[in-house]
């Protein structure tokens, strides 16, 4: 790390921060997030994907206020009103505010992106550093399972599964769960595997420690960085599987205001009114390269190994 | 080391066996939760007890469910995908008819991704930092991002409806439809053989569209896994002593960077050409491409499960196979690999 003076003051909260021999596990903590966010934060590109989703989570959470309309709210008298003056992205087919729908939509948006991450992130966890950890016929059971799960097109299983549930957003969240946990499992016994013989997972099993206590305690915080890069890069692609279902007509029903089904809808006026169809690609674009952008920094911080790559 | 290789054929053999199982086995637990019961869609709600409970008995659902298992297994095997609700045909010959439409589309694109990734990825691994690195990296980081039935909607407004540089959707103009007898069910194939050039080029004027969209994706994958398999090659020893005898920077680059890292890439490009087999659903769904993803999203609209099913297992099954084929082919060319 370089300095910009050549005798830096040694004093302060960053001198606390950055400290080579930390007094206490919470300075150390403290001082290994700060390491973090200087390393990612010193790529603009990666802020930049921070800002977006940071602004989707507020757009979210102040839909009600930020929308000039209700996103369901119909005025016929004025469909496919052209970009500008009183709605500003235009209306759709029936005359409801695109810009609105936008706005509400973020909420659809991220509620699948939380839903999908918190349940298919800690079945890989589990699943993975299970196998990693008892290796043997557990480790050959789970790893089995997992790449049959693995070998299926993953659009293709979630329609299967849309199909057997029915459409909607809860089935179609399940659906993108299902098959979006293979791969964290597959990491998080690779991770395993890497220090499963470790000393220091030794000291804990002659201190006496059962098998549980070692998983909760020395194996999954170590897993978890490497899990976060994975299912922050993973989000892209669940937010275009989500958007393609809704696209199809498998995801969110009518009326609800989600991107894919916007545009799904805007495709039958896309010649002549080609905003309806585009804006909501546009959004879903913006928010999966965000992720895209933030996952790609977020490796480069927590994974010294690929910063060269 | 042939008795190795043996080896690592009859594991892999047993891999693709389980995986095979596994799929079905999923297939089948799919279809008998499904909440459509077959035996009213056959005989209606109305019918009396016994006439409900005879038909039952006839589709065999009366049995355990190991028992329905292993039929369905049987079936399978023997090339039985049961019927279609909606065509009345079996789902085999259903699939057969429409595969070819989308083999056409993903073969064309994975030519033509593999033909634009390899050297791209290899001019951002040579020229690291400098812009074609960036460009390469903004390319790809915008097909990763991109919801691919938009992009296909808006290249269809720009360079059909507006610019009218290409052919629409479908495989052909009407006009040119039942011209040319189906052989191999690949038209540029058929038209070509039966030197009708006019049906030809308006088959290639209908595939430009989701050709190009579809070779982006897979241009962008394998770009940037080029690049990075590039940069760990470029990086080693044996680079240096080419070098060093005096060999041309390009027989250096092309011969023996690129042709060490053309093993992992095998995989990177089977893998591709998979997702490609599935990212034609939404490609076809736009495209009112008569292909497999149109057949499989059509059968799931008339909640005609035989065809869903039927069409999730061959996709399924060609997920595992180019899986399995490109490890093999792994195995073959790198002796790191066969050692294991």
């Amino acid at each position: 790390m370089s300095l910009s003076s050549p005798l830096p003051p040694r004093r302060g909260l960053r001198a606390w921060l950055t400290s080579d021999t930390p007094a206490s596990r919470f300075q150390a903590r403290l001082g290994r997030y700060y390491a973090t966010w200087r390393a990612l934060s010193s790529n603009p590109l990666t802020l930049l994907g921070l800002a977006i989703l940071l602004a989707l989570v507020l757009v979210a959470a102040f839909a009600p206020w930020l929308a000039p309309f209700a996103p369901n709210d119909q005025d016929l008298a004025n469909r496919l009103a052209p970009m500008g003056g009183l709605h500003p992205l235009g209306t759709d087919q029936l005359g409801r505010d695109i810009l609105s729908r936008l706005l509400y939509g973020s909420r659809v948006t991220l509620a699948i992106i939380v839903l999908v991450a918190v349940i298919s992130a800690p079945i890989g966890l589990a699943v993975g550093t299970i196998a990693g950890y008892f290796g043997g016929w557990v480790a050959a059971v789970l790893m089995r399972v997992t790449d049959i799960f693995m070998a299926f097109p993953r659009l293709i299983l979630a329609l299967a599964f849309v199909a057997v549930l029915g459409p909607g957003i809860d089935n179609a969240v399940i659906a993108i769960a299902i098959t979006a946990w293979p791969p964290y499992a597959r990491i998080a016994r690779a991770e395993t595997l890497t220090f499963r013989n470790a000393d220091f997972v030794r000291a804990s099993i002659v201190e006496g420690a059962g098998h549980w206590r070692i998983l909760m305690t020395q194996i999954v915080p170590l897993c978890l960085g490497s899990m976060i890069v994975r299912v922050t890069l993973d989000m892209a692609g669940v937010i275009l599987i989500a958007a393609g279902l809704g696209f199809l007509g498998l995801g969110a029903q009518p009326p609800t205001a989600e991107w894919g089904a916007m545009i799904s809808t805007g495709r039958d006026y896309m010649l002549d009114q080609w905003w309806v169809a585009a804006m909501p690609g546009i959004a879903i674009l913006l928010v999966s390269l965000a992720f895209n952008l933030l996952g790609d920094g977020l490796r480069d911080a927590l994974d010294p190994r690929k910063r060269r790559s | 080391m042939p008795a190795r290789f043996l080896r690592r054929l009859i594991s892999f053999a047993l891999t693709l066996a389980l995986t095979l199982f596994g799929l079905l086995a999923v297939t089948f637990v799919i279809a008998r939760v499904v909440p459509i019961d077959p035996v009213i869609a056959l005989v209606g709600d109305k019918a009396p007890a016994d006439v409900y409970a005879a038909a039952r008995a006839h589709l065999g659902l009366d049995l355990p469910l190991w028992q329905q298992f292993i039929i369905y297994l049987r079936d399978v095997l023997s090339g039985n995908l049961g019927s279609s609700s909606t065509t009345g045909n079996p789902v085999l010959s259903d699939i057969a008819h429409t595969f070819p439409a989308t083999l056409e589309l993903a073969t064309y694109a994975i030519i033509v991704g593999i033909g634009l990734g390899i050297p791209l990825g290899v001019a951002a691994a040579v020229w690291q930092g400098r812009w074609p690195d960036h460009l390469i990296r903004v390319v790809s980081l915008f097909g990763y991002s991109v919801p691919v039935f938009w992009l296909g909607l808006v290249a269809l407004l720009v360079f059909y409806a507006r610019l009218d540089w290409v052919g629409g959707p479908g495989r052909l103009d009407i006009a040119y439809d039942y011209i040319v007898e189906p052989w191999s069910g690949l038209l540029t194939v058929d038209a070509a053989a039966a030197g009708e050039w006019d049906v030809f080029w308006n088959a290639v004027s209908h595939l430009v569209l989701p050709v190009a969209l579809l070779a982006y994706f897979s241009m962008a994958y394998i770009g940037r896994m080029t690049r990075s398999f590039m940069i760990d090659e470029l990086g080693k020893e044996y680079i240096t002593t080419a070098r060093v005898k005096g060999a041309s920077e390009a027989r250096v680059i092309w011969r023996h960077a690129l042709g060490n890292a053309a093993v992992p890439l095998i995989t990177v490009v089977a893998l591709s050409y998979a997702y490609l087999l599935e990212g034609a659903v939404l490609t076809e769904t736009v495209f009112a491409w008569p292909g497999l993803g149109s057949y499989i999203t059509q059968a799931l609209f008339d909640a005609d499960m035989a065809a869903v099913l039927g069409g999730t297992l061959v996709v399924g099954a060609s997920f595992v196979a180019l899986n399995i084929f490109s490890e093999l082919v792994y195995a073959w060319l790198d002796p790191r690999a066969r050692m294991k």
